[in-house]
């Protein structure tokens, strides 16, 4: 941790904005495939200091904007359930569904409750014996070993009264059915470090291959931002597409073996709902049938579920990137993280989130206009 | 800037979270929400000139005396934190908000309310812990009440609050006195008392270094009145943080602010807990920390006496006031981009990964 600062220094940045400046002769659109990588390129700027051919398109990878709204109204139903504990992570708990979120379930009594890892749901389960307690497993490929994990111990220490609902979904298909959108513009990828220090980079050549796409594994720093886009955009000068690795502080080819073991032994692939997308084959995980026990879907039928979306609401394309945020009318008017139409506004890693909060001077001149260049206040240590 | 609100009768939007028949946690976190259910229920309920102030203490004049005035209760978990307990707290949070508004604490009220079964020997560490921190602050708690609720319905103990102090003559300090070209002035690091307590609230548990800031301001506030009494407007960024306390006084003035982020003093062990939560610092709790809006000429002078006293060592200029961008807060990144700084809605969310 203490290696934070590093990795955001102004000077190495510049360094990297001046290499990337000096190698584009021509516009290039990439694609950051998760949240957590939007979130850091709006939060410190960074699509502002790129030059003006290098466009970045915010990709799919915020877990909590692509969980289906069936999902969410089912996990509404069962954490009402007078008999059940919900568990979920915090971000989950402001995420729309049909009519309410769970913070709404938890004013109108049920017992909702923030964890901060599977394990504390499980042991919730075991100090309350009597009580039903349910973990809200969604995520990509990065949160899906804890889950299975935690499904394992519950299993292993015989603890019945756990469950998971599972609504986890997987990167590389997500990329091929973007690929293949007639509509696609995106000519690079800065792949998600976290998913791929699971994964490893096997699921990778053949995408790079097939659809002559650059991807390069990205961390989540300014600095490791930068350099992803530097290596995607020297691949795309030379006309390259290969898989490179510029997170190697947390990524091997392999993955992480034991973690792989994990979702091996718990999950079984399946067809997965994405929120805003539509049904991607093969992009999903469930329970595999010897852990069905411990599925929530199974444990708790919930039925009558009429999954209603916006119409206003244009976060499918913003997850496809085929829109930018701003570019939504209802952005910011209609839709604010106070008044959310969509997934992408509400959570702390979707795409219109980050726009709204740290980018709507430059988005909504009409509301906000744009500031004065700014001078040094003093001399600043930083910039 | 606030939400601009539409009126989207007819949409088929599924989350009309406006409209919330019941209070939910985030009517609590100091951003938004709370501010929406002071204005539209309890601010028309009460009535009064004084509470359209809203500021973090009255300002009320009485028998010809300036006097400032302010309650608060405190809910925190758990009871005791690494650097306090609740019982520091219930008197460092009422005593800074009267010294926000120039005054000097002189006389507490202390409500306990008691959950049936919590342990009388926790009950006389927090009033021991409540009874130092006064001493420490120069109050003297002058009247009190007692109240017990069956098991279950509370987290063991409750406190509220509620001080009065005198106004030096010649100090007016409100948020809508922020003016263009104001220095603005973080007394210290910020996001200390968020993470001390989130780092021993139950199932975060990893480890972090940091102590709660929890401290009284009043002698910091002096001393930076004995250099000028024209402060325009002073803060502590409790809950909601930094962003939250510069956000308020920038609807209220109607000035932008800028801060430049690199100049924040953030402790690297706050900054690590907050990027593993997926939190912003910016919006992290502070319990013994002040913002200053400073007139320009003043601002070096009012730095250098922050600097002498012991709560104020770390201060420094973060931002300025300016005309651009009316009500909004920016910071300029450490890159060089910038972002706005808004109010938070509620309370922050950890984030999933």
């Amino acid at each position: 941790m203490k290696y934070i600062d590093e990795f955001q220094d102004p000077g190495l940045a510049r360094r990297l904005l001046d290499d990337i400046r000096a190698s584009v002769t021509r516009p290039w659109a990439l694609m950051e495939v998760c949240g957590g990588q939007t979130h850091t390129i709006i939060r410190h700027g960074i699509d502002q200091l790129l030059p003006e051919g290098v466009e970045l398109i915010h990709g799919p990878g915020c877990p909590v904007c692509v969980t289906p709204l069936e999902v969410i109204d089912k996990a509404l139903a069962i954490a009402a359930r007078p008999e059940v504990v919900f568990c979920s992570f915090g971000d989950m708990l402001r995420v729309p569904g049909t009519g309410k979120d769970l913070f709404r379930v938890r004013s109108e009594g049920g017992d909702v409750r923030v964890v901060y890892s599977p394990l504390d749901a499980l042991r919730i389960a075991r100090e309350n014996p009597d009580r039903q307690v349910v973990f809200f497993g969604i995520g990509f490929e990065t949160t899906a070993p804890p889950n299975a994990m935690t499904v394992y111990q519950a299993r292993r220490l015989g603890i019945r009264n756990f469950s998971l609902l599972v609504s986890h979904v997987r990167v590389p298909p997500a990329i091929e059915a973007i690929m293949q959108s007639p509509s696609c513009r995106v000519q690079g990828f800065l792949a998600a470090g976290h998913v791929c220090s699971v994964m490893g980079t096997a699921e990778y050549p053949e995408l790079a291959d097939r659809h002559r796409v650059p991807v390069v594994v990205t961390g989540f720093e300014p600095l490791d931002i930068l350099e992803g886009v530097r290596r995607a955009v020297r691949q795309l000068e030379r006309g390259e597409h290969t898989v490179e690795n510029a997170y190697p502080r947390a990524v091997r080819t392999e993955g992480n073996p034991a973690a792989l073991a994990m979702i091996e032994d718990v999950f079984e692939v399946t067809d997965r709902a994405w929120r805003g997308i539509g049904t991607i084959p093969d992009s999903g995980w469930r329970l595999s049938e010897r852990y069905r026990e411990y599925d929530a879907e199974h444990r708790f039928p919930v039925s009558g579920i009429a999954t209603r979306e916006p119409e206003a609401c244009r976060s499918g394309e913003v997850l496809q990137g085929l829109l930018k945020p701003h570019q939504c009318e209802a952005f910011g008017t209609a839709c604010t993280p106070r008044t959310p139409l969509g997934a992408t506004m509400v959570s702390s890693e979707g795409a219109c989130a980050a726009y709204y909060l740290y980018r709507r001077l430059g988005t909504a001149p009409a509301r906000s206009p744009q500031p004065a260049p700014q001078p040094p206040l003093e001399a600043s240590p930083v910039v | 800037m606030s939400d601009t609100v539409l009126d989207i009768t007819g949409w088929t939007c599924p989350a009309p979270l406006r409209d919330h028949p019941r209070v939910v946690m985030g009517h609590g976190g100091g951003g938004a929400l709370s501010a929406e259910l002071v204005r539209h229920v309890f601010a028309p309920a009460y009535g009064g000139e004084v509470l359209a102030g809203m500021g973090d203490s009255a300002a009320v004049t009485l028998g010809g005396a300036r006097l400032a005035f302010s309650t608060d209760s405190y809910v925190v978990r758990p009871l005791f934190f690494p650097g306090g307990s609740i019982g520091d707290l219930a008197v460092n949070g009422t005593v800074n908000d009267l010294a926000m508004s120039g005054a000097r604490a002189a006389y507490l009220s202390c409500a306990f309310i008691l959950e049936e079964g919590v342990e009388t020997a926790t009950v006389a560490r927090v009033a021991e812990a409540l009874g130092a921190a006064a001493r420490a602050a120069g109050v003297e708690v002058a009247t009190g009440d007692t109240k017990v609720v069956e098991a279950g319905h509370g987290d063991g103990i409750y406190i509220t609050t509620a001080g009065i102090g005198l106004v030096p003559e010649g100090v007016d300090l409100r948020p809508q006195r922020a003016r263009p070209g104001d220095a603005v002035i973080v007394s210290g690091e910020i996001g200390a008392h968020g993470v001390a307590v989130m780092s021993c609230r139950e199932g975060l548990g990893f480890d972090v270094e940091t102590v709660s800031d929890c401290a009284p301001l009043g002698g910091l506030v002096e001393a930076m009145l004995a250099v000028t009494p024209d402060l325009h407007v002073l803060r502590d960024p409790t809950r909601g943080g930094l962003a939250a306390a510069l956000g308020e006084i920038a609807a209220a003035s109607g000035t932008g602010v800028v801060v430049d982020e690199g100049r924040v003093p953030v402790p690297e062990p706050v900054r690590n807990a907050c990027a593993v939560l997926g939190l912003d610092p910016f919006y992290v709790a502070n319990e013994g920390k002040l913002v200053a809006f400073v007139p320009p000429g003043d601002a070096e002078a009012v730095l250098e006496a922050m600097r002498a006293h012991p709560l104020g060592r770390r201060a420094a200029i973060v931002g300025r006031a300016v005309e651009e961008h009316p009500g909004m807060v920016v910071a300029r990144t450490g890159l060089g981009g910038t972002r706005v700084l808004d109010l938070p809605l509620g309370e922050q969310l950890p984030r999933i990964c």
